[in-house]
Formats: structure tokens, sequence, C-alpha cells
């Protein structure tokens, strides 16, 4: 299928020439921020901001690309929420009590047994598509968090765990962390999540209510591999045109819906591995999708030592190898599930961070990469922003 | 005066030095003390103690005139010599960890 439209929905595609790009980082010990012109050729390179902090994530306001918030953590000092209203040139630390509403109750353990639910961090923050001082938080334990305030005050949506299942979640290898937002620009209201290793969830009331929607993902590390709940979901993905049709990287399987999450149905087809953990879609071709496969069980490393990222231009099972400038020998590192993005620049840019501190960029929608740093902390996260 | 040392990271978050003169109204303990901190400085409000349970943070540790107190009960005295500002309190993030 060949269709090309814009990211924005509306939107003009938007030119290299005039526009500026800012890649933002999180990484084990800090944040960086990256930017370049729009031939993203170039780049400078500012950090590390909040040095030896944990950065799960950064992501700018649509609404207001200098308002910029950052989830910084530290297992001594706990989680810290930081603000910017001048594209992270300087920062200012905004509300960090993160409550769950009522009696919080118990998940499961790893051992089956109830557990407390317990905040432990800030997963992903995403800002509101439309108002600069609204921005949601998916934290772990799983549970979705909101400020109106610019992030000086949260309050929990507590539909998500109070949906039925809450009870029956159980934490994945790397926590029980919600990781997932994803607003739908079409349909006021409605916006997805997901949590590993719950699965995706759907709310068409702005957050209030909530139901899974996991049919057609099978999983046999479950004891019933069809459940409505109990997915490793790793990333879900949409392009804003396009907002019922969501691509999924699962803990093994590549899959996509089409109606809205009502049915899943896999997209593998002839990945090396369809385990990862990113996947994202091309700004101006619905269908274009990428993924970086990785070996697993428990190596998390690429297949062969060859770090590859796969684009099917079908929407799935026809994928290709995109090697053009990643080292294809001796490579073993990972690619955590923040860590991918893509701009709105025409050719579509693609970004990704791994575990050896390398960002890779395409600024020819994957044909060919370039590092723009080979040598940062490892990579949790990987936002881009174009500016005027 | 109520002298409090700072680990190393909180003096970057509060922008202030090693050490920080507190006022602290009333009986000086573990918990009136940190309420001052918190108090003059809201950006640590969480990173000592738990913002919901009030409970210290298990990676950090107080110490005062060479004792760890981070386990006495929170609403004890603290020493007269931190009291009278001849010895600082100390928090101290715990060496562990990459």
């Amino acid at each position: 299928m060949d269709v090309r439209v814009s990211a924005g929905v509306g939107a003009p595609y938007e030119e290299e020439q005039m526009s500026k790009v800012r890649v933002l980082v999180g990484t084990r010990k800090g944040a960086f921020i990256l930017t370049s012109d729009g031939k993203r050729e170039d780049w400078d390179v500012s950090g590390p901001h909040f040095a030896g902090w944990e950065i799960y994530h950064l992501k700018g306001s649509p609404a207001d690309p200098n308002r910029l918030y950052a989830s910084q953590s530290s297992g001594w000092f706990g989680q810290m929420i930081q603000r910017s209203n001048d594209g992270g040139q300087t920062w200012e630390p905004v509300g960090n009590k993160f409550e769950y509403e009522g009696v919080p109750g118990t998940h499961q353990w790893y051992d089956g047994t109830p557990h407390p639910w317990e905040f432990k961090r800030v997963w992903h923050l995403e800002p509101s598509l439309n108002d600069p001082d609204t921005v949601y938080a998916g934290v772990e334990d799983a549970a979705l968090f909101r400020s109106t305030d610019g992030g000086q005050t949260w309050q929990e949506l507590a539909g998500l765990r109070g949906h039925g299942s809450g009870a029956s979640w159980a934490p994945g290898a790397g926590g029980m962390g919600l990781h997932t937002i994803l607003l739908d620009p079409i349909n006021p209201g409605r916006m997805f999540i997901a949590i590993s290793a719950a699965g995706a969830f759907r709310s068409d009331d702005a957050g209030a209510t909530w139901r899974p929607i996991n049919r057609g993902l099978k999983s046999d590390y479950i004891p019933d591999e069809e459940a409505e709940v109990g997915h490793c979901v790793h990333r879900i993905a949409m392009h804003p045109s396009r907002p019922d049709v969501l691509f999924m990287q699962k803990h093994w399987d590549v899959l996509r819906t089409d109606d809205a999450g009502e049915l899943w149905h896999e997209v593998s087809g002839n990945l090396p591995t369809d385990f990862g953990f990113v996947i994202d879609v091309h700004a101006h071709e619905p269908e274009t999708i990428y993924v970086v496969p990785i070996k697993s069980d428990s190596e998390h490393y690429p297949p062969d030592g060859k770090l590859r990222v796969y684009r099917s231009r079908t929407g799935g099972n026809d994928w290709e190898a995109l090697t053009s400038g990643l080292p294809q020998r001796d490579c073993y590192v990972n690619v955590l599930r923040e860590a991918m993005a893509v701009d709105s620049l025409d050719p579509c840019g693609v970004y990704f961070g791994t575990t050896g501190g390398q960002v890779y960029a395409s600024a020819d929608a994957g044909d060919s990469w370039t590092p723009i740093v080979r040598d940062l902390p490892a990579v949790l996260s990987v936002e881009v922003q174009i500016l005027p | 005066m109520i002298r409090v040392i700072l680990p190393q990271h909180l003096r970057t978050l509060a922008n202030v030095g090693r050490e920080v003169t507190l006022e602290v109204e009333g009986p000086v303990t573990q918990r009136s003390l940190l309420d001052a901190l918190e108090t003059r400085y809201p950006m640590l409000r969480g990173t000592i103690r738990d913002q919901v349970t009030q409970q210290r943070r298990p990676l950090l540790r107080f110490f005062a005139c060479k004792k760890d107190l981070s386990y006495e009960p929170p609403d004890d005295p603290l020493p007269i010599e931190v009291t009278s500002g001849a010895e600082p309190f100390y928090i101290i993030g715990a060496i562990a960890g990459g």
C-alpha cells in the first residue's frame, strides 16, 4: 500500500531547510539534548542534564515545543519531575507526589502472591496534544496519573487499576511499568496505554474508565495464552492520521489492529526474531513501520551480532533489513522500548538509542544510518521535536 | 541553628553548598528537622523521605556525633550537640551500586 499523509493531522510536511531538529535522550546517568538543522547532518550535544540520575523519559509538549517534561529518578533519592520552559536550557523541579487513589490494594507478585501497590518511578510522560500544562505520567507499579497544572500536582486516573483485572496484574522482569500512552488526535477522549506485563488498555472517556484490548494476543508464558490480561506488551505505536490502527511489539510477536484494539493479528512475517522492544510508524506513510529484532529469551542483543532495523512498507509481514551505517558484526547492545522516534520532516527521520550509548539517526527513512553520538550512558528513551 | 550536611545530588537539586543551616521550632527531632529542611527547600520533598509513608528512603542514612541515628524513632530528640549547632546532622547516601 502506498499511502502518504502528514504526521500532524491537516499539517503540511515540514521543510528540512527551515527547520531545527531537537532529539531528547534519556539515559541511565542523565539527559542529553541533541540539536541539528533540518539536514540532520551536524549535531550539537548538550548535557548531561541531571548528571548521575536515571532519566527514564523526557518529552516536549506538542502545543508548546519549548515546554519539556523529564522523569528524573534515583534508587537513593526517589522520583523527581523536571520542567523546562525554554527547550531544556533551564529546568525547575515540579511536583513529585504520586499517591494512589484510595486504598492501593494489591497486585500479583512474581510468585503469584498478592503484593501491595507501591510507587517506584515514572516510566513515561505524555504531554497533552493541545495544553502545555496537561501531562500524563505512566508509573511503576502500573498506574496512570495526570497533571493539569504543569506537573505541580498529580492525580491518579484510578479507573485503570480499578476496572477489575488490576489485582491479577504481575510485573515482568523489568518491573510492572505503564510505559506507553497514546492520545488519539481525532477521537476526543480516546487514549491507549500499555503495561508490562498486563497488556494494552483503552479509554473512550478521557481516562475515567478503561477496558483491556488484548483479544488476538497469544502468550505461551501465561497459563491461558489468550487471557484477557497478562500479556507482556513492550510497545504500541500509532500514526496520528489513523488512530484506529495500532502496531504492537510484544514479548514475542509483532501485531496490528485495525479497529482500535478490538482484535489484533500477528504481522511478524519474515523477521529474524519476533522479539524486540521498540516499534514506530513513518511520519508520512502510515503503513511503513519499524522494529529492531532482539534475540531472546534473556540474551537481549541483536541476532548474530548484527544491529538491524527492520522496515515494513506493507503494515507488517513483509520486512526488509536496514543495515547501512549500522554495525554488522560484534554488536551486542539492546534497544529499549522508549528508545525510538521519528520526526516529521520529509524525508522522515528515524532515531534510536542503544544500551551501548549510541544514538543513531537516519535522515532518509531508514535507508542509511549515522551515529549522532557513540558513547553516552545506556540510552533509555529517545524523542524528537521539529522546531520552526 | 541546626547544621545539616547534604549528599551531593541533593545539594545540586537544592542549589546549595555542602552544609545548610536551619531554624527549627520546638523540639529538635529527625521529623522536625526534615520538616524544616523541606519547608525551606521544597524541591527536596520526597528525596529523603517517601512523601506518602514518610519513611526514610532505604539507601539513605542519618549520622550525627559519630553515631548512626537512622533507626532511631523520628520523634526522639536529637543529640544536644546537634541542637546547639556544635555538630552537624549528616544525610548520607549509601555507597551502593553503579
